[in-house]
């Protein structure tokens, strides 16, 4: 599993229920009403990207779309939009599986910050196609401050999976 | 026979095929909603889904502005009562004279056999949230299709225009302010009448007119106002004030840059003014067209 020198044993298999838990809080952080606070991270595309490197056959493309889907309809963005960025966010990060967890944790966030920017840059482009203005180079601190957060996702993310098995067995954590 | 793996290795299509096919649809969506608008229906269904999500994204704002409310002082209050007492006196006498001028300009009217104005319905409405969105200026209000609201009512609060209504779900609506590129409204400079239409700027909280003549007689400081020309907006509501103006000669327009009278951070409460089209009276063509139709019936039908 994930470069973790702590955990030893075998993770328990993923909970599709807590996959789709955490989307929707991230769905839910993204929707918050934020003014116009600059650089504010997507944690729904990160959590995409977690998913897709830790679990590509639960976690897809089309998943990703149809999430993208929801936020361009929540926010009032030009519809697709998003669903095109996540879409290939996650065909990114499911092409770069098999390698990226043999990296330490920063390592991997480095991996996902190509990832988030260029999906971001994407966003950009067809919204500048489409006649949106130009939002300034604060639109890419987002996905610095989301791939730095990283390591805290894969803290969070893969807890209930490094759960002992039984509660009388010892915590291997 | 031929050989095929066992089901449990399938995996279906490859990655790229599925990237292929989902990129394709998303350009379909994009192209179809930025060019002709057709997505609507999809989005009101989808929005649907997103609705709970965004009431219980909206709970901390209304908890936070309840505990505000509950710590405010009676020494503000008291203070804000007082203020507020002096100014309803201030205005009283505004208000007496309002009334006869109403009247005296209702007589006018009449008198020019003018269109009588007649005041709007308006709905209250208040504001959620600045929409996520980066690439465009828009707030979301808590009143919508339910509550009788249509696309391209105009919004208010005390001071201005705030936006237009530019989508309705059925408890919420989408309201483009004046800011935003894509929003024009027609106006017209209160100290010489010179009429024009003013545009979002590129930079935040800015507005521009576009197409003005270096040599149009616009100053420093000029108030815009709604010109009331498309029936749309009322007239008279301020709109924006110049700020900078730049005449080049090398080019054929001037640059005129203006802020907004007003805008969403102010208030949290606008109105939403009724739509009150009123069908312009028939071209004088008219009765050239009439003809026309027989001229099409002479044209050879195709076998």
């Amino acid at each position: 599993m994930a470069f973790d020198p702590r955990f030893q044993g075998i993770p328990r298999p993923v909970n599709v229920g807590f996959m789709a838990l955490t989307a929707a809080a991230a769905m839910l952080f993204n929707m918050l009403p934020w003014r116009d606070v600059i650089g504010l991270p997507d944690l729904l595309a990160l959590v995409i990207a977690f998913w897709c490197v830790h679990e590509p056959r639960k976690m897809g493309i089309g998943f990703a779309w149809a999430l993208g889907l929801l936020m361009d309809a929540g926010n009032g963005a030009l519809m697709g939009q998003h669903a095109f960025a996540y879409a290939i966010l996650a065909f990114g990060a499911i092409a770069l599986h098999r390698r990226i967890l043999w990296f330490s944790p920063w390592a991997q966030a480095a991996h996902v910050l190509i990832l988030l920017v260029a999906s971001q840059l994407l966003m950009l482009l067809v919204r500048m196609a489409a006649g949106g203005a130009y939002p300034g180079l604060g639109y890419f601190i987002g996905p610095v401050i989301a791939a730095a957060l990283w390591p805290v996702a894969t803290y969070v993310l893969l807890l209930p999976q490094r759960r002992p098995r039984h509660s009388d067995e010892p915590r291997s954590i | 026979m031929d050989y095929q793996p066992p089901p449990f290795f399938s995996r279906g299509p490859a990655p790229l095929v599925r990237l292929m096919f989902f990129i394709s649809l998303a350009v379909l969506l994009m192209v179809l909603d930025a060019r002709f608008r057709y997505t609507e229906s999809l989005r009101q269904v989808v929005a649907v889904v997103v609705y709970p999500l965004q009431r219980l994204a909206l709970l901390p704002v209304d908890l936070a502005n309840g505990a505000a409310d509950y710590f405010t002082s009676l020494v503000t209050l008291k203070h804000e009562n007082e203020q507020l007492k002096t100014r309803q006196l201030e205005s009283a006498n505004d208000l007496l004279t309002l009334e006869s001028l109403r009247a005296e300009n209702v007589q006018l009217r009449r008198m020019l056999d003018a269109q009588e104005q007649l005041p709007r319905k308006a709905t209250f409405a208040e504001i959620l949230y600045m929409s996520r969105d980066p690439f465009s200026r828009k707030v979301v209000i808590d009143k919508g299709s339910q509550q009788g609201l249509q696309t391209g009512q105009a919004v208010i609060d005390d001071v201005g225009v705030i936006g237009q209504v530019t989508r309705v779900y059925p408890l919420l609506s989408e309201v483009t302010l004046v800011t935003d590129r894509e929003q024009a409204i027609p106006a017209q400079i209160v100290r010489n009448g010179l009429r024009a239409v003013v545009y979002g700027g590129s930079d935040p909280g800015t507005l521009e007119l576009r197409y003005m003549p270096t040599n149009a007689d616009i100053q420093n400081g000029d108030v815009l106002v709604t010109s009331g020309i498309d029936g749309t907006y009322p007239e008279g509501l301020p709109v924006a004030r110049v700020v900078k103006i730049e005449r080049d000669a090398a080019y054929a327009f001037a640059k005129v840059s203006c802020v907004a009278t007003t805008g969403p951070d102010r208030h949290r409460q606008v109105l939403v003014l009724a739509y009150d089209w009123k069908q312009p009276p028939p071209p004088p063509q008219a009765a050239d067209q009439a003809p026309k139709p027989a001229a099409k019936a002479k044209r050879p039908k195709r076998p």
